[in-house]
């Protein structure tokens, strides 16, 4: 290559490259980067709070599912309790209902006996009553025919051997 | 000691390559690319009869002239007073870009036509009574420039008592200004884009940001480190976008571009230098304390550690410059020297051939330009890091 002067290109590229340089980085180096650099961080804090929302929307999710879990598990609760004692009063009043039963059973029965009882003594009365009146008409009436009492005796004195 | 240093290498290399296979063959297949490229002498050698195309009949033979490709090559990679845009009837068809010198009478502008495309110190021209001439894109002194040897004719870019100082608008000064236009204004379009629209990018903003944000989040944060990157953010995206314009500006082979300013060795000087005055500003204790007192190396050693650790500070930025203007001026060459193939073997059945590898090598030139500019400003990066890393001394 042949060598020109060189206080020529040196000069120039100084001075062009140094007021060149100043010039860009005013009008063009800093509102680039200025630009470039606010949009990242606006991106980076989009991007920022799409990931909290998310987080947010999860934690939200997760304490829903919590709540209606809860809920689930209390209804079961509640409706086992409720179970229970439906159960209970079930057995409790069908307890009841027997010892009440069995009470007024025994009850008729010992109203039944005692009543038995007193019908039977009056029955017993009334018989003994009838059975002496019977007897009474019997007796009158057979001891007023003298011939059949006479006659019997004879019969029965004709049975009885005299030993 | 050796073991340090050793240490150290790797660091480096470690760091620079990063951990990723793909970004170390890419790396490593566009730093071959220089060998490969300078590996070629055949071609700078070779000179046949050809056509004449120049224009001035000054020569003794103008009817053949030697088709030299060296010079050629060397003229479209050089930097020009004018920008040569076609030749027409063998008339070079020029846009002339003013001249500037600081003479001994003070400054002097005119334009680049004067010299009439002479560039073999033979058209004196006469600017307020001071004799210029022109030789090999250098003005000097009339006068002077009899009294030169040859071989001083030859690194007349630093005879600077034989001829005025000059801070012409050069064709890379002229590419350069074209590049700080169109980048500014681009992003300029995209900054306001930023204003009305607060949503997702589109357009131009959506095709930029995403490499805006590659330098922040693959070059500034890992190298420099969190705390103190946004402080170099503004630094390392002037470079790598400057770089990769002018890179992409230099591919492009017709008026007003084909330049090859980020080929050029001045230019790629004041970016390294820069790089290198932002780290040594940004140094803190921990850096200078690594430079002058190692630390685990005995006080005994600090006459040997210091000056290496000065010539490391400066082979750095001075890697950045040649890797940067080799990987790119090695490019041009091998696409100049394959269109040149046409013009040696003097038949146009060898342009298919030329173009298919032209074609193949713009392709490849292309990754190279964005390739560079990621190397450039990943190394600023780096250095910068090193510069402002904390260190925590067990």
């Amino acid at each position: 290559m042949q060598l020109t002067s060189p206080e020529s290109l040196i000069f120039w590229t100084t001075i062009i490259f140094v007021v060149f340089f100043i010039l860009l980085r005013k009008f063009a180096w800093k509102p680039i980067l200025g630009a470039v650099k606010s949009r990242e961080e606006s991106i980076n804090s989009a991007l920022a709070s799409a990931e909290s929302a998310r987080l947010e929307m999860q934690n939200l999710t997760a304490s829903n599912e919590r709540i209606l879990q809860e809920a689930r598990v209390e209804r079961d609760a509640l409706l086992k309790e409720a179970r229970e004692m439906r159960d209970k009063m079930i057995a409790d009043s069908k307890a009841e209902a027997q010892l009440q039963g069995e009470r007024m059973i025994e009850q008729a029965k010992a109203a039944i006996a005692s009543e038995k009882n007193a019908a039977m003594a009056e029955l017993k009365s009334h018989v003994s009553t009838l059975s002496l009146d019977i007897a009474e008409k019997l007796l009158k009436n057979e001891l007023s025919n003298k011939e059949a009492q006479t006659k019997l005796v004879e019969n029965m004195l004709g049975d009885v051997k005299l030993n | 000691m050796q073991k340090i240093l050793k240490r150290k290498l790797d660091n480096n290399l470690i760091m620079v390559f990063s951990n990723k296979p793909v970004q170390f063959l890419l790396v490593a297949l566009v730093a071959s690319i220089p060998y490969f490229g300078f590996a070629n002498p055949a071609v700078d050698s070779i000179s046949v009869v050809n056509e004449a195309v120049a224009e001035h009949g000054a020569h003794a033979a103008p009817e053949k002239e030697k088709f030299n490709a060296t010079e050629l090559i060397n003229d479209h990679i050089g930097d020009s007073h004018e920008f040569h845009i076609a030749d027409w009837g063998g008339h070079p068809i020029s846009f002339y870009l003013p001249v500037i010198l600081w003479t001994n009478n003070g400054l002097e502008v005119f334009s680049s036509e004067a010299f009439h495309h002479d560039n073999e110190g033979e058209h004196v021209i006469d600017v307020n009574g001071q004799k210029l001439v022109r030789f090999k894109e250098v003005i000097f002194y009339a006068d002077k420039y009899e009294n030169l040897s040859e071989d001083d004719r030859k690194n007349g870019a630093f005879a600077f008592d034989a001829r005025p100082l000059d801070f012409s608008i050069t064709k890379n000064v002229f590419s350069m200004f074209m590049a700080a236009l169109v980048m500014f204004f681009l992003f300029l379009v995209v900054a306001r884009s930023y204003k009305k629209n607060q949503l997702a990018p589109t357009g131009l903003a959506g095709f930029l940001e995403p490499l805006v944000t590659f330098v922040r989040d693959d070059i500034a944060r890992p190298n420099i480190g969190e705390k103190q990157y946004a402080k170099y953010m503004p630094y390392l995206l002037t470079i790598f976008f400057f770089i990769w314009i002018n890179n992409l500006i230099g591919l492009i082979p017709f008026f007003p571009f084909s330049s090859n300013l980020t080929g050029n060795i001045y230019f790629t000087f004041v970016m390294a230098l820069i790089t290198f005055i932002i780290t040594t500003l940004s140094g803190n204790k921990d850096y200078w304390g690594h430079i002058f007192n190692t630390p685990g190396v005995p006080v005994w050693l600090a006459p040997i550690m210091i000056p290496v650790e000065l010539i490391g500070m400066l082979t750095k930025p001075f890697a950045l410059m040649i890797r940067l203007f080799a990987n790119i001026t090695a490019g041009h060459i091998i696409i100049l020297s394959l269109v040149s193939l046409i013009f040696i073997f003097d038949t146009v059945w060898i342009s298919p051939v030329s173009g298919a590898f032209v074609l193949f090598m713009s392709v490849l030139e292309l990754l190279v330009a964005a390739l560079q500019a990621y190397v450039f400003t990943l190394l600023s990066a780096l250095f910068i890091g090193q510069a402002v890393a904390e260190h925590d001394h067990h």
